[in-house]
């Protein structure tokens, strides 16, 4: 938190929003570009050998970039607002979790079991 | 304001003087938890397109329509407007009017060239048949990235009234707050659009 | 599939709005019409007349008090209960008559919007605005604040709610309702199935009360988080609180997911898209996947506030603390979290085969294990306590009893191969009416019963309240029991008419238990009544007339406007308790002037504007939805640079109104 916010106490977002600095920025920016050129350049270029490994790779960077921007841009952190920003953020994350990865698995029941099958292979589940 | 009270002699059951609290002390958490709300719209539409994603009903597919040099080009603008965001911020905390308004201009330029690309490839594609309608595939692509536009063309709007408000009243304590909440939500558009870069664009091209 | 903007059948001005649209035809509407026209007449005349437009404006509609908003909900909930519960009388009687040839009283047509208006008004208009008001009635009262954190958010919110029922009642006399069941399950409810207007009237309703509910869950959250008296930790709050927050947590965590699978039906409805079509690569058993992702959370949204009234009533009315507080807590946010592990249950039978389904069955069993930890809590709680049996504690006893019975159909249905053989059936039927019923609406009348005198000075009337209560109780079992049987005899649900004679026996016991229930609503109602004409007599002058124990208890009822004329500090969980026992005297001077929000109509304007957005959605009058909907943005925008929002109440006032106060002690004393 800058000084700057101590000091005026009538417009102090109090515990931890702080608006970081152009050092953190420059980070932030700097890794998401990074972790954007690399994927693109990957698919663009055609991919690995081995899809699996080209899927994880984009995936992993993704997932790497979200965290990125949660910490550079969002400012998230254990203590703002007490914690209750990052309980929130984990109870969404599990929410959405169960939703995404719930659907996909039921779905590909509900579509394995009851979506029309060619001639000869109805009748088992 | 639910920090444990310490005391000395006999309990006191109240406070003699009105608990001083910052205006808005509650906003900034409260428009957080909007944002997880509106998150989960987004894991909806993500479950949607995961699941139907691949019905192309005999209509063309990921492969076929996706450019993803204009995906690179838009995800470049939408990661610049978000640099220049945060540099707006910075003014904002050295009470810079001028320049913090500067800044937020760019922003909402490079959130309009983000949008314009983004209707450049819708009318695209709807040009060559592939329409909302086609498939299951298209309905949840166009679904999925439309609502994030929709999202980016409200936070445009936000960001040019706060500029005129900012502009009649200056960088008042609930105008920084304002800003503060668009900056969250600006930032959290970004998240949102790292999932739609990485799942629908990416995986449909590997 | 032609879209809609290009139907020739559509007049630029009204679209497809007809006269044709007006049921002239059907004599039931007409003649509810006249009585709803006539009582709407001599109400606004009566408003009129006696000049109270302008009072009800400014000291109502544009209130952003927690008190007279959470006041309105109820209002708007017992309002609705009527609609719904005619609708619901109006089934038993089909069903009771359609038997050997008869087709009863009701066409299909009618019959099929009754069933899905009973389920969509019960669930969304009647549960919903009652739990949200009695929420939002005390939490900010039991925390020690002053008000909610966004008071204008608050006042919007129910703004929203009343434009969903009132876009749900425009369809009783304007058009017709969906026809499709309460979940609107495409492809039934999907563009070739359902052409008319009634899914629209459902989907917009739903949405704009959804905006209301999501909103006031984010701000009733931000409350109990941000705005609790000095000591209140997270485990001195008392235990409404707790299951309020976890209410809001779930409306939060589970109302966007009902938006968003309403938007893709729209899309499919509006644009020709293919989510949930059966061609071109839709899927329906997706929407039904979604929707009880959304659905089961939705009622532990309701159940779970009912649990924490109970909590409160039982402490209260035992003289004890409660049993097992910390046990309670932990119970209530693990149900939080398994609810959103088991919605699968709500389809078994579409075919996922046995892993998915043995997985959400097990969940299902396990959800009842905290459940069942918070009646042991309960009974413990009365044990060696010197119960008290006045009216809300009689309805906690008949909830222990009858939820009990609901809980444990609910666990044989969470079985897998069990449900498979009572699935869609009135099993079913009579399982959620028992919990519904038996657990939230008992729970409503005990929180009712319980706060009335808080909010408004005096207790409401026992005679009637005992009269309503063993009506509402014996209905019940007299409605619901025969779904039982009918259900494990295998009668589905939502049908109009019967063939087998043998059955028409329990079809007409359950019409009786309706009866008794329309008994046990009328003596609500004149419970209210009877009540008003007495309140000298049931006067509460002290502000606590239970003996209660949390810090609602510790103000005036009805309060002021600012709550409490000094911020309470809290030491233990039973606040209020903890003070009385601990020598505690109310601060007779000191007052400051207390710092409050500014009442504003910008709420009712927006959600004005909403409606006519829907309706004209509804009606294919696009000219009239952009308007309104730039209405919206208008109007949003505008209140934003209004930056008057607060004001003091001055110190003479406080010293005032805390001086009647002291003199209405002392004429108690």
């Amino acid at each position: 938190m800058s000084t700057h916010d101590m000091h005026n106490h009538a417009d102090a977002h109090a515990d931890g929003h702080d608006h970081g600095s152009v050092r953190s920025y420059a980070t932030g920016f700097f890794l998401s570009v990074i972790l954007t050129a690399i994927p693109f350049g990957l698919v663009m270029a055609g991919g690995l050998a081995s899809r699996m490994l080209t899927v994880m790779i984009v995936l992993g960077m993704a997932v790497a970039q979200i965290v990125v921007h949660m910490i550079y841009f969002l400012h998230m952190n254990s203590k703002s607002e007490k914690g209750w920003t990052m309980i929130s953020l984990v109870f969404t994350i599990v929410v959405l979790v169960i939703m995404l990865s719930g659907s996909v698995w039921v779905m590909y029941h509900m579509n394995a079991n009851m979506m029309p099958m060619p001639q000869g292979m109805t009748g088992q589940s | 304001m639910s920090s444990t009270v310490t005391h000395t002699g006999p309990r006191k059951f109240h406070l003699d003087h009105e608990p001083h609290l910052p205006e808005g002390d509650s906003t900034m958490l409260g428009f957080w938890i909007y944002l997880m709300s509106d998150c989960l719209i987004f894991a909806v539409l993500f479950a949607v397109y995961a699941v139907l994603g691949h019905n192309y009903a005999g209509g063309p597919g990921p492969k076929e329509l996706f450019d993803l040099e204009l995906v690179a080009l838009n995800t470049a603008m939408l990661l610049l407007s978000s640099i220049t965001y945060g540099f707006a911020m910075l003014e904002m905390a050295r009470d810079r009017q001028r320049q913090m308004l500067g800044w937020l201009a760019v922003t909402g330029l490079f959130g309009a060239a983000f949008l314009s690309i983004e209707l450049y490839e819708f009318g695209h594609l709807i040009h060559e048949g592939a329409t909302p309608g086609r498939s299951a595939f298209l309905s949840s692509f166009f679904t999925l990235v439309g609502t994030h536009g929709l999202h980016v063309t409200f936070g445009i709007i936000w960001l040019v009234t706060l500029m005129v408000q900012v502009t009649r009243t200056g960088l008042t304590a609930s105008n920084k707050r304002r800003l503060m909440c668009l900056s969250l939500f600006w930032h959290f558009l970004d998240v949102i659009w790292i999932g739609v870069f990485t799942f629908v664009y990416l995986m449909g091209m590997i | 599939m032609t879209s809609p903007m290009q139907d020739p059948n559509t007049s630029f001005l009204f679209g497809r709005l007809t006269f044709g649209a007006l049921p002239f035809h059907e004599p039931i509407l007409v003649a509810t019409f006249a009585v709803v026209a006539l009582g709407g007449i001599a109400t606004v005349a009566a408003l009129t007349y006696f000049r109270l437009w302008g009072y009800l404006w400014s000291q109502w509609f544009t209130t952003v008090d927690h008190k007279k908003i959470g006041i309105m909900y109820m209002i708007l909930g017992v309002v609705m209960l009527l609609r719904g519960f005619a609708d619901a009388i109006m089934m038993r009687l089909q069903q009771a008559m359609a038997f050997g040839g008869s087709e009863g009283y009701l066409p299909a047509h009618h019959y099929d919007q009754v069933f899905t208006a009973h389920g969509v008004i019960m669930i969304f208009f009647v549960a919903m605005p009652m739990v949200t008001g009695l929420m939002n009635y005390v939490v900010p009262l039991q925390i020690g604040a002053r008000d909610v954190s966004f008071p204008f958010l608050n006042n919007f919110s129910f703004w929203m709610t009343v434009g969903g029922a009132v876009i749900v009642m425009l369809s009783l006399f304007i058009g017709e309702f969906a026809m499709t069941g309460w979940l609107a399950m495409p492809p039934l409810s999907g563009a070739e199935a359902s052409p008319g207007v009634g899914v629209d009237y459902y989907i917009w309703g739903l949405q704009i009360a959804g905006v209301g509910t999501t909103l006031s869950g984010i701000n009733l959250l931000v409350t109990i988080i941000k705005m609790r008296a000095p000591g209140m930790t997270m485990m001195k709050m008392p235990i409404f609180t707790w299951t309020s927050l976890c209410t809001n947590v779930l409306i939060v965590a589970s109302f966007p997911v009902l938006t968003a699978v309403l938007v893709l039906m729209t899309l499919d409805r509006y644009v020709g898209t293919h989510f949930f079509t059966n061609d071109m690569g839709g899927n329906p058993m997706m929407y039904v996947n979604l929707i009880w992702i959304w659905g089961h959370p939705e009622v532990y949204i309701l159940i779970l506030p009912a649990f924490g009234i109970f909590s409160e009533v039982t402490s209260a009315f035992s003289g004890k603390r409660l049993f097992g507080y910390t046990s309670m807590v932990y119970a209530t946010v693990c149900i939080t979290i398994l609810s959103y592990l088991v919605w699968l249950h709500h389809f078994f039978t579409m075919g996922s085969g046995a892993s998915v389904n043995s997985f959400f069955g097990i969940t299902t069993m396990i959800i009842s294990i905290p459940t069942g930890a918070k009646l042991f809590n309960w009974l413990f709680t009365m044990y060696r306590g010197r119960v008290r049996f006045e009216l809300p504690m009689m309805w906690t006893i008949a909830f222990m009893i009858t939820f009990t019975v609901g809980g444990m159909t609910g666990v044989l249905l969470a079985v897998p191969p069990a449900d498979f053989v009572l699935h869609n059936s009135l099993f079913l039927i009579a399982h959620f009416h028992n919990v519904i019923i038996g657990g939230v609406l008992f729970g409503l009348f005990a929180g009712m019963n319980y706060w009335f005198p808080k909010a408004f000075g005096f207790k409401l009337d026992e005679f009637w309240g005992k009269i309503s209560f063993w009506f509402w109780v014996a209905g019940y079992w007299f409605a619901f029991t025969p779904l039982y049987v009918l259900g494990l005899m295998g009668v589905t649900r939502r049908m109009r008419v019967f063939d087998d004679p043998s059955l028409q026996i329990w079809f007409v016991i359950a019409a009786f238990g309706a009866a008794l229930i329309a008994v046990g609503i009328a003596a609500f109602l004149i419970q209210i009544a009877v009540s008003i004409r007495d309140r000298k007599k049931n006067r509460d002058v002290t502000g606590d007339p239970w003996q209660g124990r949390t810090l609602e208890w510790a103000t005036s009822s009805p309060p002021a406007d600012y709550n409490f004329a000094f911020t309470p500090v809290v030491y233990d969980i039973d606040a209020w308790h903890d003070m009385k026992a601990n020598g505690y005297e109310r601060p007779l001077s000191g007052y400051e002037a207390i710092h409050m929000p500014k009442n504003t109509g910008a709420g009712v304007i927006i959600a004005g504007l909403s409606v006519a957005c829907g309706f004209a959605l509804i009606w294919y009058i696009w000219w009239l939805a952009i308007v309104s909907f730039i209405g919206i943005l208008v109007v949003s925008i505008g209140h934003t640079f209004n930056t008057k929002r607060d004001f003091y109440i001055p110190v003479q006032t406080v010293v005032d109104t805390e001086a009647r106060r002291s003199k209405l002690i002392e004429s108690g004393a």
